[in-house]
């Protein structure tokens, strides 16, 4: 029994291929992202390793306000100058040195833009000279004021030279400084940078005021133990000496704790990457149950005669789950290996991209393999499962009988896929109008694969009239109308083809509707709301929001024709103990105007130094109205209280809380991320606007839009999400395509005796082919017409719920459903191709003796 | 009518007033009337009869493969109707051997492991000594490899006999076999199936159109209409032509 199977198995081994290559997809997609966050994780390590490799033991302030990965870049406070001396004294210290070291420093390049590091920090640190890991690799140290020596590959992307005059903004200061570049330097085993981080050193007294914003202080003290003092006693002493106040730890512990954060990141970004793989493998499975479906029926008088002389159902189920873990098996070894294929190139590229970082080397974690297989096989067998308990069921009998397998009736299928439709609906009616019990996610995701199983399950039912009417587009010609009947004629087959089709688009077309939607209503309330004229911003490229000089503020106040300025500065703070985005504003009075705010309560056009203002679903939530005492914890500084002085109506724009421009200073970006400049009646934007343009120019990070240009940068990057989503999601139209393919190849090959006839009775080979494009065609069209309409639904269903959160207008993608039609069409003539060459090239002969 | 020839042995077939109806209403077809029959054990039976008289029905219930509307079917000891998928899959594996028509070798296989099929699925091993007489007598040693594409049509259905013989089952049940062949390859696998009989005590129930071939047999069992209307001993073709001319006289005229 078992070497029938296998036999079996082997003899239709060009079927299972492409059935199999689901899988294949669907597993590489789960092992890629495992290695690839695997091999970025000790990436990572290794970086960190390397960075604090020469420290023994690290002390630092507390950082006052905690952040997580999700909410930023955690800056820690500044020490004060005079700890390091305090650190000296401790028994076992052999040398303590402050180090100013901070994210913030941005070099402009020869073409006059800024270089970003695109994720890694630009840090701005003091010059305590050479070490082990860091050696000038050209020119000298920085001596005086104005002089700076930066990192090989930042001078390579910046395409400066030593001797050079090269502008930098820094932390605090967001207005373009000259320096002269006096040296270049590059790192132990001729790195020219450690993980794609831009270094730029000054001397510490420039450090310290540009990086610090506080002449005599530090960022952390590095201590170098003396002989014989392990590095866990030392620290162990100095945090004695020092306090609760401070964090000490060994090199080591800095390394690992900085690597965790970010490899919390990376944990989220694999779950993203599972999810998509999640995707795939559901549609793997629709295109395995097919397969397996398409091969029971046609080997059902082989199975019949296996039961005739004396096979059990058993046996049956046995045999054909058993070539399912074959193809399992197989697939999963293959997907495995091209997951690691895959994941090593996206590794490549991620450190190409972040800017040279090096990679350990391509490792396969456990998790990878555990997946791969568990995904595979479980994912191969549980779609087998329905197949082989039909092919159980087929009676002996039908080994004698030459009539196909009739048509079995829909009700039941039709029956159970109301009732999966509507379980999908309940759950998601549940998880998006928030009554899931804090299970919202999980309930939405439910809901949404019960939608997809259950319309899938209609499908046969929809596929009927929906089919013949798609087909009838075609039925001007023979071929068109035999390859519309033959699309009709078993409607399961074309209906599970097509809804793997559909799950791909119905999740685009979705996607595409909530984010334009988004956008839509975004842009709409920006529209009607903002009343600058001229918006000064730029686009973000890093972790760090672009800042510009807030001089630039009154100069464009001064400006002839300009009637009102308004400078936006944010931070994320604790505020009464939660993590919250405050904002600052240069001018409440002229925010107020120009963003049209009401007031619910209490004044909101000045502002004391001592008062803030909050939004009113802010002030509802935390219980606050007008004379409530907060407490503000900004990055920087010590925590002050603040009483609320008035509260503005919230919407999609407002912040949470609006604080004095006074605050901005302990902001963790202490300069300006936005600013809003509103004309004088009867001004021209086209005559202020490049006099605004020549103010920024030492600001280079950010420029001046018209208000709608504005809009449109700010909305830009839902494109870019909505872009990479729908690549992620491409993988699953691939698979489907593929299902597409597979259930072609195998209908040619069980009409090889029509077709052989068809040919024998005059059909010309390019007549053959066209009839198999269109039933393709037809196929695919269906599915993505259901995808449609599928996912117009769903995307039309969380936008009603996110009404409530601003997305207040549902916009339908007319153009992208309209091309996803058009692409279906031509993904159906592609698909066709080769099912159609083969069908073209049957021989008239054998295919009529064939048994 | 009711055959009743041959009480002396016990029989390794038997039928009870077995009826068959296929559909309902207009659609209503009744293929056995209250067939009765005992096929003996060590005896070669033929069933012959006009297109549509049954034949292949009352087969396919005397085999458990069909199940029947009323009456009793039973192989040896073991009644048939009312057994269910475990016990029809039981008996398929150990009484009863089938020949069909056509499509009777599994076309991945060599006829070595098609011959041996029964028997891997029921986990048994075959008899070294009976084997090698089966594959003798089939005479088909020099091909036990080659695949059924690669062996013509009499080939093919003599594989198809030797896997029905080699589980040495109560009786084989054969619809046809040598309907797809020419005369020569047909007589090669008749006298086959006529020797298994004579030398080894097969049980062997064949539905035939051929008179020819009913010839083979020890008795012929005629069917019309459903019923058994006719029966020949020691049949020749003559007599089995005469018989078969008489039969469809008064049905053409009934029509
Ligand atoms: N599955 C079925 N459904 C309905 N009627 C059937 C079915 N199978 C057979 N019949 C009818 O039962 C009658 C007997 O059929 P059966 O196949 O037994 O005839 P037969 O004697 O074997 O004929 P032939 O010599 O042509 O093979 C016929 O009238 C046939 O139409
Ligand atoms: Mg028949």
């Amino acid at each position: 029994m078992f070497r029938a199977t296998l036999k079996s198995l082997l003899a239709r081994k060009v079927r299972l291929i492409l059935s199999g290559l689901a899988v294949v997809l669907g597993v590489m997609f789960v092992s890629g992202a495992f290695v690839l966050t695997d091999t970025l994780g000790r990436s990572f390590d290794s970086v960190f390793a390397d960075g604090f490799s020469e420290i023994d033991v690290n002390v630092a302030a507390k950082p006052k306000v905690e952040l997580n990965e999700m909410e930023g870049e955690q800056t820690s406070a500044p020490l004060p100058a005079a700890l390091v001396d305090r650190v000296k004294q401790v028994p076992g210290v052999a040398s303590a040195t402050g180090i100013v070291n901070a994210d913030g420093a941005r070099v402009i390049g020869s073409n006059g833009k800024v270089v970003s590091s695109f994720g890694p920090p630009q840090l701005g640190e003091n010059w305590t000279g050479e070490s082990d890991l860091l050696q000038l690799r050209e020119g000298r140290a920085p001596q005086a004021e104005d002089e700076i020596v930066i990192n090989k590959s930042l001078a390579t992307t910046a395409k400066v030279q030593v001797g050079q005059k090269v502008g930098v903004l820094t932390a605090f200061e967001s207005k373009k400084r000259d320096f002269t570049l006096v040296g270049i330097l590059g790192y132990s085993g001729d790195r020219d940078s450690i993980g794609g981080v831009n270094e730029v050193f000054f001397t510490t007294p420039v450090a310290q005021r540009l990086m610090l914003g506080q002449p005599d202080t530090f960022s952390s003290i590095t201590v170098s133990a003396a002989d014989g003092v392990s590095d866990e006693k030392l620290r162990d002493d100095v945090a004695r000496t020092l306090g609760a106040d401070f964090d000490v730890k060994t090199g080591e512990q800095v390394a690992a704790d900085a690597s965790a954060s970010l490899k919390e990141g990376l944990s989220f970004f694999n779950k993203i990457l599972l999810g998509f793989a999640a995707v795939a493998l559901l549609v793997g499975t629709f295109l395995i149950l097919n397969t397996f479906s398409i091969i029971v029926a046609q080997r059902t008088r082989e199975l019949a005669l296996m039961r005739a002389i004396g096979a059990s159902g058993r046996q049956i189920i046995g045999s054909v789950v058993l070539e399912a873990i074959a193809v399992g098996l197989i697939a999963s070894v293959l997907g495995l290996a091209a997951g690691i294929g895959v994941g090593a190139l996206l590794a490549f590229l991620f450190g190409k991209l972040a800017g040279g970082l090096t990679l350990a080397g391509i490792g396969v974690p456990a998790a990878a393999v555990i997946g791969s297989f568990g995904v595979g096989l479980v994912i191969t067998v549980v779609a087998a499962l329905l197949p082989a308990l039909r092919a159980s069921r087929i009676p002996p009998i039908a080994a004698m009988q030459d009539v196909a397998t009739p048509d079995r009736p829909l009700t039941k299928i039709t029956v159970t896929g109301s009732v999966v439709t509507g379980i999908g609906a309940v759950l998601l009616f549940l998880g998006l109008s928030g009554n899931a019990d804090g299970q919202t996610l999980p309930t939405i995701l439910g809901g949404v694969l019960f939608a997809f199983i259950g319309v899938a399950l209609l499908t046969p039912l929809i596929s009927r009239p929906v089919v013949s009417l798609l087909g009838a587009i075609f039925s001007w010609s023979v071929p068109g109308k035999l390859g519309r009947l033959n699309s009709g004629r078993n409607p399961r087959r074309t209906a599970i083809t097509a809804a793997a089709l559909m799950v791909g688009i119905a999740l685009v077309t979705g996607v595409t509707v909530i984010l334009d939607s988004a956008k839509g209503s975004i842009s709409a309330l920006a529209q009607d709301t903002i009343k600058a004229e001229l918006v000064i911003a730029g686009v973000q490229g890093g972790p760090r929001p672009p800042s510009f000089d807030p001089g630039v503020l009154d100069q464009a106040k001064a400006l002839p024709g300009v009637q009102l300025v308004d400078g936006e500065y944010g931070d994320m703070a604790r505020v009464d103990g939660e993590s919250t985005w405050v904002a600052a504003s240069s001018d409440v009075a002229s925010l107020r105007q120009i963003f049209g705010a009401k007031a619910t309560a209490g004044d909101i056009d000045r502002l004391g130094p001592t008062q803030m203002l909050a939004s009113s679903d802010t002030a509802t939530s935390r219980g606050w109205s007008v004379g409530s005492t907060v407490n503000v914890q900004l990055t920087r500084g010590e925590a002050r209280t603040y009483t609320v002085s008035g509260i503005y109506e919230s919407s999609q724009l407002t912040n949470p809380v609006t604080l004095p421009p006074a605050a901005a200073k302990d902001f963790a970006i202490p300069q300006p991320i936005q600013g809003f400049i509103q004309l004088a009646p009867g001004a021209r934007v086209a005559d202020v606007q490049p006099q605004v343009e020549a103010l920024l120019a030492d600001s280079p990070e950010v420029s001046v839009a018209d208000r709608d240009a504005f809009i449109e940068q700010q909305t830009s990057s839902l494109d870019g999400l909505l872009t990479m989503i729908q690549i992620l999601l491409a993988l699953a139209i691939i698979i489907a395509v593929l299902g597409i393919i597979n259930t072609l190849a195998l209908s040619v090959l069980e009409r090889t005796r029509e077709l052989g006839l068809l040919r024998a009775i005059g059909l010309r080979r390019g007549q053959t082919m066209g009839m198999i494009t269109v039933e393709a065609v037809v196929i695919s069209v269906f599915g993505a017409l259901l995808g449609v309409a599928v996912g117009t639904g769903l995307g039309a269903a969380v936008v009603e719920a996110l009404k409530d959160e601003g997305i207040t207008d549902l916009i339908l993608p007319w153009g992208q459903m309209g091309l996803f039609l058009g692409l279906a069409a031509i993904i159906g003539v592609v698909a066709a191709v080769l099912p159609a060459i083969r069908a073209a090239r049957i021989n008239v002969l054998g295919a009529i003796a064939h048994d | 009518m009711t055959a009743t020839v041959g009480q002396q042995a016990q029989a390794a077939a038997r039928a009870n007033d077995v009826w068959k109806v296929y559909g309902s209403g207009e659609a209503q077809v009744i293929a056995l009337r209250g067939v009765s029959a005992e096929f003996e054990r060590g005896r070669f039976t033929a069933i012959m009869g006009p297109s549509g008289s049954g034949k292949s029905t009352l087969m396919h219930c005397l085999a458990g493969l069909d199940s029947v509307t009323r009456g009793t079917v039973q192989i040896g000891e073991t009644t048939v109707t009312g057994l269910g998928d475990a016990g029809l899959t039981k008996l398929r594996r150990d009484k009863v051997g089938f020949i069909f028509q056509q499509f009777n070798l599994l076309p991945t296989l060599t006829a070595k492991e098609n011959i041996l099929l029964p028997l891997s699925i029921a986990g048994r091993k075959p008899d070294p000594a009976w084997y090698d007489t089966v594959i003798n007598t089939v005479g088909l040693r020099d091909r036990l490899d080659h695949r059924p594409a690669q062996l013509s049509g009499g080939q093919q259905q003599r594989v198809a006999c030797a896997r029905a013989l080699v589980s040495r089952p109560e009786v084989i049940f054969a619809d046809e076999p040598t309907g797809n062949l020419d005369s020569r390859s047909g007589a090669e696998v008749l006298g086959f199936l006529r020797n298994s009989v004579r030398e080894h005590g097969q049980t062997i129930v064949m539905v035939t159109h051929d008179p020819t071939a009913a010839a083979y047999a020890d008795r012929v069992v005629f069917l019309a209409d459903g019923e058994i209307v006719s029966e020949l001993i020691e049949p020749t073709a003559e007599t089995v032509l005469d018989t078969m001319k008489k039969l469809d006289t008064p049905a053409e005229v009934g029509n």
